[in-house]
């Protein structure tokens, strides 16, 4: 036995430390320290077409904020030289000079043999385009009067970047202060349908029970409407005398009401899982009454999944604010939304002839996808310890 | 079964008694209604027999009567059949809706197969080649799709067909064909013109589809028995279409319940456009001259046909999946 060679035995000298496997590198304490939010925020960062849409988003609702600034002209400026004038094309290099931005003024000729209206770009009117200079004066949210724009036409001479209308009007200003109205009837909306969701799928989720039954009932029935034919009968029915500013209101409450369901049931599940969970017992025990529990203890936890849900459904009511003026059930034209504008290209001629009256389209289509990637990613975020 | 297919129908007359609350609500909304109109524009000519006529309407649908009586003379024709009278056309309401309703379920019929044709192959795509070129590309188009108004589309297609085709591809079928009897080839050429519409209203719903399929795909795909189904030696192929596609199709028929509602929205404001006969633009006229219980039936229809189709889709999921408890409960 004792022949075999003793093995070696190594002992280390350092001090021994229990926790020494449980010891984290500062990053990794860094990641389990984070607050729920901080997280969700990581996890949101990572998703590089979400970041974009919210920013994109962001300068929007912002723009919305200045559009009298923004816009080179007003909302209403009519150029009755210029009816149905196409879009003109920026350059840079006149006769290969450089100028800076500038646009080519309009020749205008009635063509007699068809009726039409043609604009021939001249070559000789070279008009730079100004910056931060005064033109159009406006008040600023209606209150303060100025005159300042970030853009202006050359003195005395026209810029239509994106075409004029039946009117003369400068589209790209439109389009501009038509955002005013498309993005908020979103947002009001959005507001009313959150409101419901939560109250009345937080009634059905943690009451259970006859309350659970009939608003169950409520949304199968709601939701068996199809929603456009149902807005437009709701719209229709908004009185004739109403102003626009009222019909405004009317239309973002009939989009939101009818918009909660999806809200509410997301509430009702995500209710029914949690108050089986012990923090939500122990709230109980300890005497909170419902109304603590829901929003107190339950809510937070979920709020994240519901922004990211309330987010996915603005888009539809953007599109049915749009679909809504278009067939003019919607706004009415002295309020400038992108439906009302594009009311103005409701058929084939228009498209035909004046193709630039359907471009209120492309913010519609890029704000409509910028919203569902950002839900998209806000969704993948709602869950950060997944 | 049978008991399930009873008690899904029991709980359906609930929601149809709600559907007509809020529909015969909605009919009565509006301040002015049609038949003060009516003899307003009487007068304005100095005509005495319309007042005459009115009185009548007004003893036939029970209109002098307090609401929730007028709601039961409402109901109860409805249940016979009878639509009630439209008052712009001055026919009965069915014989109006009768032929467009029925246009209405082709269309949208047409449009779920379609949007199924194009969802699946994409679905199944972007969930075995996550995070590919191809797989962000299709998923982008779905996108598209969903953003872009449909009415919009409806107007380029229509544009587009115009220039390249030089013909009008507006309406459901060769002028010739319009309120003739159905024959074959009335038939044939309604599905000539059916693609339009068809791929305009499909493409609102067709993104929401393969995201949902994709979704539950790569769920399936993660699953154990997938991964001893390749560790056994399945090909990839069978490996994929053998169980995880099978369940991943369940949303395909519980997505009904969705995608119908908002085809027939689609429909509607798609038909506007091209001006097909479906109900689309007879509810925009109806609702414009506030003809309200034409605007009312169709909208009651509308909510049926949507109604019938959850049925459908509920029933044909409960055939289709037999995890799926029809009593609910320990029932064997």
């Amino acid at each position: 036995m004792s022949d075999t060679p003793a093995i070696p035995r190594y002992v280390n000298e350092e001090p021994w430390d229990p926790h020494s496997v449980e010891v984290l590198t500062p990053e990794q304490e860094r990641f389990y320290l984070a607050s729920q939010w901080r997280l969700m925020w990581w996890k949101f960062r990572r998703h590089k077409l979400a970041v974009f849409s919210g920013i994109l988003l962001l300068a929007t609702f912002f723009s919305i904020l200045i559009s009298e600034i923004l816009a080179p002209y007003n909302l209403h400026s009519r150029h009755v030289d210029f009816l149905y004038a196409p879009p003109q094309a920026l350059h840079l290099f006149h006769e290969g000079e450089f100028i800076g931005p500038f646009v080519y003024g309009f020749d205008y000729r009635l063509d007699m043999n068809n009726l039409q209206r043609v604009y021939t770009s001249n070559p000789e009117k070279v008009q730079p385009i100004r910056f931060f200079c005064s033109g159009d004066p406006y008040e600023f949210w209606g209150v303060i009067p100025m005159d300042f724009h970030l853009i202006c036409p050359a003195r005395d001479g026209e810029m239509f970047l994106l075409g004029t209308d039946r009117l003369g009007r400068d589209m790209l200003s439109r389009i501009l202060y038509g955002a005013r109205i498309s993005l908020t009837v979103g947002l009001i909306g959005i507001a009313i349908s959150f409101f419901l969701g939560i109250v009345l799928g937080g009634l059905s989720g943690y009451y259970g029970g006859w309350v659970d039954s009939i608003v169950q009932r409520l949304i199968e029935i709601i939701r068996s409407f199809p929603e456009l034919p149902l807005w437009m009968a709701l719209s229709a029915a908004l009185p004739v005398t109403w102003s626009p500013i009222l019909v405004y209101f009317g239309i973002t409450i009939i989009l939101g009401l009818f918009d909660w369901t999806g809200l509410a049931r997301a509430v009702r599940s995500k209710l029914l899982s949690l108050r089986e969970e012990d923090f939500a017992t122990a709230a109980v025990l300890m005497g909170a009454k419902p109304k603590r529990v829901i929003f107190r203890h339950l809510l937070p936890s979920f709020t994240s999944h519901l922004i990211a849900s309330a987010t996915l459904s603005i888009p539809s009511m953007i599109l049915g604010e749009t679909a809504l003026s278009f067939l003019g059930l919607g706004l009415r034209p002295p309020i400038t939304s992108w439906g009302v504008l594009l009311n103005e290209a409701q058929n084939i001629n228009v498209v035909a002839l004046y193709p630039w009256l359907m471009l209120p389209v492309v913010p519609v289509i890029v704000v409509v996808l910028a919203f569902n990637f950002l839900g998209d990613g806000l969704r993948d975020a709602a869950d950060p310890y997944k | 079964m049978i008991s399930y297919i009873v008690q899904r129908i029991l709980i359906m007359v609930p929601t149809l008694i709600g559907i007509s609350l809020i529909t015969f609500i909605i009919i009565q909304l509006p301040p002015g209604d049609f038949l003060s109109t009516m003899i307003a524009e009487c007068e304005a000519q100095g005509e005495s027999s319309c007042v005459e006529q009115v009185e009548i309407y007004k003893a036939e649908f029970g209109l002098d009567k307090p609401m929730w009586q007028q709601y039961v003379v409402w109901v109860t024709d409805l249940m016979q059949g009878d639509m009630g009278l439209s008052f712009e056309y001055n026919k009965p309401v069915n014989e109006i809706i009768g032929e467009s309703l029925l246009l209405t379920i082709i269309v949208s019929g047409v449009t779920i197969l379609f949007t199924w044709a194009v969802a699946f192959p994409i679905g199944v795509y972007s969930a075995t080649h996550q995070y590919s070129w191809g797989d962000h590309g299709l998923t982008l188009v779905g996108f598209l799709g969903l953003a872009t108004p449909n009415f919009l589309l409806a107007l380029l297609l229509l544009f587009l067909a115009n220039v390249w085709f030089g013909t009008s591809i507006g309406g459901l079928m060769d002028p010739q064909y319009v309120d003739q009897p159905w024959t074959w080839d009335k038939v044939v050429s309604v599905f000539e013109h059916l693609w339009i519409p068809v791929i305009v209203i499909g493409t609102s719903g067709t993104a929401g589809l393969i995201r949902r399929l994709r979704a539950n795909l790569l769920d399936e795909l993660q699953k154990q028995y997938v991964v001893t189904a390749r560790a056994k030696g399945l090909s990839p192929g069978k490996a994929l279409l053998k169980y995880p596609l099978r369940m991943a199709l369940n949303p395909f028929i519980a997505d009904i319940g969705n995608l119908l509602p908002q085809v027939i929205s689609g429909a509607v404001i798609v038909s506007v456009v091209l001006s097909l006969p479906t109900t689309g633009p007879i509810l925009l006229r109806a609702l414009q001259t506030q003809d309200m219980y034409l605007a009312g039936s169709f909208l009651m229809c509308l909510a049926l046909l949507t109604v019938i189709g959850v049925l459908i889709s509920d029933l044909l999921l409960a055939v289709l999946d037999p995890r799926i408890r029809l009593a609910g409960g320990a029932a064997k």
